[in-house]
């Protein structure tokens, strides 16, 4: 060993100098993300540098003046219809993110605390509707909502209604009903890895202490699914916001969003400056808006104390 | 508070637990099998036995987490049927302390009182006092993440005191530290329960920790109670073999029942000869056998020409040093199984070579009578 050693000093420390570098954990690492971290460089942070850039410049008829100029974003925040949009874009995200938390912690809690054996069953039937595309569950939604919709025939059959509502499709609320429902899933999940986290001796701790059931679940399971509920409301909240197929397609005139505006810009109206000046106040917004929602929702927390 | 109640130890003759033919049945299968125990109040008692004894079980439907499929417990003379774990005079150190994380150590002391309204001074005085009685004083900030093992079952322990219940619940509270720990936490949970002078019931699979600290111990084996007795009485005076094995070594040696009467049996072994020991309260004559036991610790090796009343010779064949003992494996020309002796090592006990002649002195008293 020290032979051939001595023999190849050259080949040795090259060796040396090699294998450190392959076999330290940070260079590993990043081995193992590359094919990941290039793929998203391509597709999404250089597309996002692109948006940045016209965001400054300004669209003339059919070439674009690449002079810097904050016109774009003067537009963006002081136009009466895109600042409308906006806010009722966060409106409908904030909604959609507090109801659909709201109705997917009972099934999360009932899958983990009563699911028994049945747990993976459970899990696996909620994620049947994902077998059909989201352009259909969108479109069965119409069905449901319409005019001449299940629910109207079903509420006029009742006799609680005498004529149909058109109150049910094409305004915010179809936007906030069909959202909601599409993104359960996503906040069932989350909740319920949090709630399969709650160690169960520490509900019967609470107990022992003189709890009932509601005070044990309000100071000790609810503080600590805290987790799951944050990320259950930042996966919905911010797709939602940004949300365009389902606006465009149960939305109506009063239910247009964000989306479909800046939509319009990079298509008919060809004005991608000011499309991108809308891309990048609504990142901006929903990145505050997600800090604020942790911050609130940790404040909560602590105050349950 | 110490001086106070040191003065006035409150064992009584009263009773504070009743467990009345108790049995827990899960299908076919028996956790609990009409157990019977009536638990004196100010008593530190512990519930010994091999796991799946039952002794688990029994504990959990004392707090309220389970329920008997037949049979009754009270607490206090109030019947505990059908009131839930939340409403029992009844409080609970869980084998895994159950330290709520999301709150730091007062947080965790006062949670049970909180629901009392107690105004804030009231509170925080009895919350100081609970960490003063588990030694925790000035840690009140410390957050749960930050506790070593020890402070987590300190916490524990003042969690539930701070309620002042009327029966404190104990689940293997020692079983998570190590072997120091362990015997420190013993020696501090005894004087803890002699300050307070609650009712302590103790789980336990660990028949030292059950000895060092109990005033009575019931020894449990598959769902069934096999003795109520003070430590002294179940070390010395097991009713069966089972018990006289869980509770540390124990020579047992063949015998014939030669004289039975009200309180002495007369017996016939081939080592020891003919002796006379006193009958067991529960003995229960099973045919002409019976078994004879001895501890290992009440063999004495006899030196040189030292001679005793009580004595049996034989060879040493093996030998094994334990710092402080040695422990000596003893044929004895008769006896089928060689004996087991431990001697203190003050005589040189560690230098017999093996296969050297041996005298052993005992005490007659020494000798339990147990049924086959």
């Amino acid at each position: 060993m020290t032979v051939a050693a001595e023999g190849s000093p050259p080949l040795r420390m090259a060796g040396a100098r090699r294998n450190p570098l392959l076999q330290s954990e940070a260079v590993q690492g990043f081995a193992l993300i590359s094919p990941t971290f290039v793929y998203a460089l391509i597709l999404l942070v250089l597309p996002i540098l692109v948006v940045i850039a016209h965001s400054f410049w300004t669209q003339n008829y059919l070439t674009i003046d690449h002079t810097f100029t904050l016109e774009n974003y003067r537009i963006a925040l002081t136009e009466p219809i895109y600042r409308d949009l906006l806010w009722r874009s966060l409106y409908i995200s904030l909604t959609v993110s507090l109801l659909t938390v709201l109705l997917a912690y009972p099934i999360a809690y009932f899958i983990s605390f009563h699911g028994g054996r049945h747990k993976s069953l459970w899990l696996f039937l909620i994620t049947i509707p994902f077998w059909t595309s989201y352009l259909l569950r969108v479109m069965s939604w119409k069905v449901i909502l319409g005019y001449n919709g299940v629910l109207n025939s079903g509420l006029m059959g009742l006799g609680i209604i005498s004529e149909p509502s058109d109150a049910l499709l094409y305004n915010s609320t179809a936007v906030i009903i069909t959202l909601t429902h599409a993104w359960a899933t996503f906040a069932i999940l989350p909740i319920f890895v949090s709630l399969e986290k709650v160690d169960r001796t520490l509900v019967e701790a609470a107990t022992d202490l003189g709890d009932g059931p509601l005070r044990s679940f309000l100071r000790v399971t609810l503080p600590l699914s805290v987790p799951g509920v944050i990320s259950a409301a930042l996966i919905v909240m911010i797709p939602t916001v940004g949300d365009y197929v389902t606006p465009k397609l149960v939305g109506g005139k009063d239910g247009v969003m964000i989306a479909n505006a800046i939509q319009a810009q990079f298509g008919k109206a060809s004005n991608w400056p000011l499309g991108a000046a809308l891309s990048v106040t609504t990142m901006i917004i929903v990145s505050l808006m997600a800090g604020a929602t942790v911050l609130v929702i940790r404040a909560l927390q602590r105050l349950a104390r | 508070m110490l001086e106070r109640v040191q003065s006035e130890r409150m064992q009584s003759d009263r009773t504070m637990i009743d467990i009345r033919d108790v049995t827990r049945s899960y299908g076919s299968f028996k956790a609990l099998d009409n157990a019977s125990l009536a638990i004196r109040e100010g008593e530190f008692f512990s519930l010994l036995g091999p796991s799946g004894c039952g002794k688990t079980t029994l504990l959990r439907m004392i707090a309220g987490f389970d329920t008997p499929t037949s049979g009754s417990i009270a607490v206090d003379g109030q019947p505990m049927d059908g009131i839930p774990a939340n409403r029992r005079p009844t409080n609970m150190v869980f084998q895994s302390y159950a330290i709520f994380p999301h709150l730091n150590v007062e947080q965790n002391v006062a949670y049970g009182l909180k629901r009392l309204k107690l105004d804030a001074g009231e509170e925080k005085r009895r919350v100081e006092e609970a960490l003063a009685q588990v030694s925790l004083t000035g840690l009140g900030k410390r957050r749960a993440t930050e506790l070593s093992g020890g402070q987590r079952q300190r916490v524990a322990l003042a969690r539930a005191l701070v309620m002042r219940p009327k029966v404190l619940l104990l689940d293997e509270p020692l079983s998570a530290l190590d072997k120091k720990l362990r015997e420190q936490m013993q020696v501090e949970l005894r004087r803890l329960q002699q300050a307070v002078g609650i009712t302590f019931v103790l789980v336990t699979h660990d028949q030292y920790e059950a000895l060092a600290m109990s005033d009575r111990i019931a020894v449990m084996f598959g769902g069934r109670i096999a003795q109520v007795a003070s430590p002294k009485e179940i070390y010395q005076r097991p009713v069966n073999r089972q018990v006289a094995d869980f509770l540390g070594g124990m020579n047992f040696v063949k015998a014939e029942i030669v004289e039975e009467n009200g309180a002495s049996l007369v017996l016939d072994t081939l080592g020891f000869g003919r002796v006379r020991t006193d009958k067991p309260k529960a003995f229960m004559r099973n045919g002409g056998a019976a078994t004879l036991g001895i501890r290992p610790e009440r063999l004495r090796v006899l030196w040189d020409n030292a001679s005793a009343k009580f004595e049996v010779a034989g060879k040493v064949v093996e030998r094994h040093y334990f710092g402080e003992i040695t422990h000596l494996i003893v044929e004895i020309p008769g006896l089928e199984k060689p004996l087991s002796v431990t001697e203190t090592n003050d005589f040189g006990a560690d230098d017999i070579p093996v296969g050297a002649p041996i005298r052993l002195a005992y005490d007659p008293e020494a000798l339990v009578a147990m049924a086959d």
